[in-house]
């Protein structure tokens, strides 16, 4: 039987299945189905997924067609396939942040998010690679193998919520939760061709969310248009007392901003965001997808942001001070990884976390315990505190002219695969345009704007002040209404994907993983050996 | 010894807040109960789980500040403490370093040799670990997490004591204003309060501090009395020998009454102090601060000056009364239920005081209730039992919390008040006694008391010994009188 998806499912987006779903033209059951079959032929070519839960999500699509049927859920995105980013907690599903570390990891709990989706009737079809950890700007620094941008097998999908947003552009899901840390979700929705959006910190519960840097992590939607992310953020939105960084808000009905109309809208363009190590194809596409907001009626004025090149130092200061300390949790005691042999406590410790981490990770890890260590908090720790301090003071300025600025999300399309890791320092630089509004704490989104000439994704990026997630959402509206969605060619065509699968070597997923380290015998093969402490 | 020394004396104290839930989370904080019963995701430092600041803590240790003369950070903030060890179950513990709650105080201690002040450094609320369980048997250990996220503050004081009668007078101090405030039950034994002793020598008049050690392990009044001369000495002898001091952090055995160094400063560990970014700064308002003051209970200076004027206790009955937040409790609710202070003092300072003191007790240990107190000066009041009877009953009450109507009905301990019963007993005693008669009337008047004793032991007591008196006497002397 030919393992073929049910394309003009698939080609949907999650609000239109929603509506399909609700009007019984599409069961939750089909619409699953076609996500598998889709998630089976094209993982040998993508590897968006660390988990795939083919039975839970069978079972969960039959349970929630019966509240369906029985009038219980009515929300829009009842019954529509999502996958999660591996770093989010999933109450008896594997949750390993792509990480050896965690590789046997099943949470006790589910991260409120993911809840808040699950009580709106969302399908978890499984969970997504993404840099270890969410360390990192290419999902290459996962344990459990890369994860392939669709567009081109070739080049990475960005990162670190790579799999998520390749997994989008794929078809492999109808929707996808992020994370964005210094622009984890933009930049890899960038490379993939897919709208993200970075949420103001504080809108989206954090607990549940495996923490790297805990000041700067907010969790966001992955989807095809702006329609999508802006249902889906308005249903993950909430307070949540768990979080104590959680926002009380009365203004997450995103939704009522999906406006045709930037008529008077003021938006600022940083001269500094475009200025040495930008790309000519990436300047032009984002210049003409202003281009197209002003012929709206918005109006666009370049202006100078200021502080630019220091968001970068601060950013890998702040980031990587909390994950050091976020990280040491993991340490083979209760639960995850612990090495085989070992002497004494420390011994295990120090082995246990070796062989757990990667070399990102470790590199970030000492890099925090450095900033923090006792005479040089104040020259590094302190010291990018205050330029957060006055970058967010720059933010505030601008946003006393300008409703949104408008940039890139990245300087360039997405690497090839290896470039970027060759060269950590140079991966760092490429985060430059979206690191700045995590310090800030700002909202921020990409939208997709057009391709570059070897036929890679160009995403435009539109800042707003806090809370101001409606004007960015309204300008990506108004925008995307302006082109079709296009998805790569693999999407509608496995054959293609099987090709692409064939030219490289591909690895499996956590399991698999698992196994072939027990076969291989490199850790204790019974997986409670960290004895696992439940409430 | 020829030259003189001073002791210079610093103490960190750790208190257990007597919140029901953990600092935290909403775990109880209840002792006992089987190993990581009293846990969730937050307190066993699960991944993605966050912290969520249990206001009654911020409360608390706003009380004790107040109550310790302390300036207040009205925005205070939680830092990580980072260092790797199984019983903190994310290698870090969230406590306060750049800005504690409390900062700037001081208590009033009396001594033999006076009163002074001991300024307080600083007070900051942190969270407590888990216990780790080495099985040697197994060769293994457990960890249980049900004390992880315990709320506790640190009182550090400066290092203003000289002696350990300076100590111990500033821990009892602190210990009643906290137990007042009803913010810890500070039990030594029990580890709700826990002191490190920071202690050093110098020899009189020096200008400067000599090297300091950190004494741990101190589990009791007496342990701390004790590892303080033990260390005093050990520094000195180390001095005279012309030694050095090593600065360093030293565990007390209190069995062989000697310390062993744990680790010294150069293993000091850096402990990477950054704010917690998983909590927001707690702000605390002028109103709270009031709030928190207007609720102050009354403190024990308080109630010593009360129990004086409105009971007329005398001030040393008082003090003793009201060295125990229990012992004025269950003072105070007996007199309620009463009406009899004296009495009430009398029972608790005398038979209470005497039992405690056999048992090796301390007065928070006293588990009667003062409604059966209440109830035995009743029926001593009525003349239902006698006092004889009363102390033995109150014995049972101590130790047993009986009911003291029951238990004199059951025992068949009433007072003997019919006096016709009474006169025939002593009738039978005299007549059985004629030597005793005989002595009485040659002058020797001790024999009328072999008489009442007898007359007392044959009625187990229950006899008004004035009644048995009066009734001897008349017969001895035939009534002619």
């Amino acid at each position: 039987m030919e393992r073929r998806a049910d394309v003009s499912i698939l080609e949907m987006t999650a609000v239109e299945l929603g509506r399909k779903i609700k009007s019984r033209e599409v069961s939750v059951v089909q619409a699953t189905k076609a996500a598998l079959e889709q998630i089976k032929a094209l993982e040998p070519a993508v590897h968006a997924y660390v988990t795939v839960d083919e039975e839970g999500a069978l079972k969960k699509a039959e349970e929630i067609q019966k509240k369906i049927d029985a009038g219980e859920l009515t929300g829009p995105l009842a019954g529509v396939p999502v996958a999660i980013k591996d770093n989010m907690c999933t109450e008896g599903m594997l949750t390993t942040c792509s990480s050896k570390i965690l590789y046997n990891f099943v949470p006790a709990y589910t991260a409120e998010a993911v809840r808040n989706l699950e009580k709106a009737g969302a399908v978890i079809l499984g969970k997504t690679n993404m840099d270890e950890f969410a360390m990192g700007s290419t999902t290459e620094t996962s344990a459990f193998g890369v994860t392939r941008n669709p567009w081109n097998p070739d080049h990475v999908p960005g990162g670190s919520s790579g799999g998520s947003c390749a997994a989008v552009a794929a078809n492999e899901c109808f929707y996808a939760l992020g994370s964005d840390t210094g622009g984890s979700i933009r930049q890899p929705s960038s490379f993939c061709g897919v709208t993200g959006i970075k949420p103001t910190y504080g809108t989206v519960s954090r607990y549940g969310l495996i923490a790297y840097g805990s000041s700067l992590d907010q969790i966001g939607p992955i989807a095809k248009d702006v329609t999508d992310c802006a249902a889906v953020l308005e249903t993950i939105a909430s307070y949540d007392k768990k979080d104590s960084t959680s926002i009380p808000r009365e203004d997450c009905d995103f939704t009522s901003a999906l406006v045709d109309d930037v008529k008077g809208m003021k938006i600022g363009i940083p001269r500094d965001y475009f200025g040495e190590g930008l790309d000519k194809e990436v300047k032009d596409a984002i210049l003409a997808a202003a281009k197209v907001l002003e012929e709206k009626g918005a109006i666009v004025e370049e202006f100078d942001l200021s502080l630019v090149e220091y968001a970068i130092p601060a950013y890998y200061v702040i980031a990587s001070a909390e994950a050091s300390s976020n990280l040491s949790r993991f340490d083979g005691v209760k639960y995850g990884l612990r090495a085989k042999e070992y002497e004494g406590l420390h011994d295990m410790y120090k082995k246990s976390r070796s062989e757990g981490f990667g070399p990102e990770v470790k590199r970030r890890i000492m890099l925090g315990a450095f900033v923090l260590s006792s005479g040089y908090y104040d020259a590094y720790y302190l010291k990018a505190l205050r330029t957060k301090a006055l970058i967010k003071k720059a933010f505030d300025k601008a946003f006393e002219t300008y409703d949104l600025i408008l940039g890139p999300a990245s300087p360039s399309t997405a690497p090839r695969l290896g470039e970027s890791l060759s060269d950590p320092l140079k991966m760092y630089l490429g985060d430059i345009y979206t690191i700045s509004v995590n310090l800030a704490g700002l909202p921020g989104m990409t939208v997709p704007c057009g391709l570059d000439s070897r036929g890679l994704p160009i995403g435009m990026q539109l800042i707003g002040d806090c809370f101001q997630e409606k004007k960015i959402i309204r300008a990506g509206y108004a925008f995307e209404r302006s082109r079709k969605y296009q998805g790569p060619a693999i999407a509608a065509d496995p054959k293609a994907a099987a090709a692409q699968a064939q030219r490289g070597a591909l690895c499996g997923n956590a399991r698999e993983w698992e196994a072939a380290a027990a076969a291989a015998d490199k850790r204790p093969a019974d997986v409670g050996a960290g004895k696992e402490v439940r409430s | 010894m020829s030259k003189q020394y001073e002791t210079v004396i610093g103490l960190e104290v750790h208190v257990e807040l007597a919140t029901k839930t953990k600092i935290f989370c909403g775990c109880s904080t209840e002792f006992g109960g089987a190993p990581n019963t009293h846990t969730c995701p937050v307190c066993t430092g699960m991944p993605g789980s966050l912290p969520v600041l249990n206001k009654q803590v911020v409360e608390y240790a706003l009380a004790v500040g107040l109550a310790t003369n302390c300036g207040i950070n009205q925005y205070c903030k939680f830092d990580r403490k980072n260092y790797f060890y199984p019983d903190n179950p994310q290698n870090y513990q969230i406590s306060q370093l750049y800005l504690p709650i409390c900062h700037d105080g001081w208590v009033e201690i009396e001594t033999s040799a006076g009163t002074k002040k001991v300024g307080i450094h600083e007070i900051h609320m942190e969270e407590d670990a888990g216990k780790l369980i080495h099985d040697e048997w197994e060769d293994c250990s457990l960890v249980d997490y049900n004390r992880s996220g315990v709320p506790l503050i640190e009182i550090v004081s400066e290092p203003d004591m000289r002696s350990a009668d300076e100590v111990i007078a500033y821990l009892e101090k602190l210990r009643l204003i906290i137990q007042y405030l009803g913010a810890s039950d500070c039990k030594l034994q029990e580890g709700s309060m826990r002191a490190d002793v920071n202690l050093s020598v110098r020899e009189l008049g020096a200008p400067q501090m000599g090297t300091r050690t950190e004494m741990k392990n101190l589990n009791s009044f007496k342990a701390i009395a004790r590892a303080i001369e033990g260390e005093r000495k050990r520094q000195i002898e180390l001095i005279e020998e012309g030694k050095k001091v090593i600065q360093e952090t030293r565990r007390w055995d209190d069995n062989k009454e000697n310390s062993h160094a744990m680790r010294s400063k150069e293993d000091a560990q850096d402990y990477r102090y950054f704010p917690d970014p998983d909590l927001t700064p707690v702000v605390i308002s002028d109103e709270w601060i009031q709030a928190v003051r207007d609720r102050q209970p009354e403190l024990r200076t308080e109630k010593l000056a009360r129990y004086q004027k409105e009971f007329s206790i005398p001030l040393y009955d008082a003090e003793i009364l009201t060295g125990s937040k229990h012992m004025a409790d269950v003072f105070e609710a007996t007199v309620a239920l009463c009406g009899r202070p004296k009495e009430v003092s009398n029972w608790l300072m005398v038979e209470a005081m005497r039992l405690l003191k056999e048992k090796e007790q301390e007065p928070d240990d006293m588990a009667f209730s003062p409604e059966n107190l209440a109830k035995l000066i009743g029926l001593v009041e009525q003349g239902a039992v006698t006092r004889t009877v009363a102390k033995t009953v109150f014995e049972e009450i101590f130790a047993n919390n009986v009911d003291p109507e029951q238990y004199v009905e059951e025992k068949g301990l009433k007072a003997v008040s019919d006096e016709g019963a009474l006169r025939r007993t002593i009738e039978e005693i005299v007549a059985a006694n004629p030597q005793s008669v005989e002595d009485y009337h040659n002058g020797k008047v001790k024999a009328m008391g072999f008489l009442v004793g007898q007359t007392m032991r044959a009625m187990k007591g229950k006899a008004d010994p004035a009644a048995v008196n009066k009734i001897v006497k008349e017969l001895l002397t035939g009534g002619a009188n």
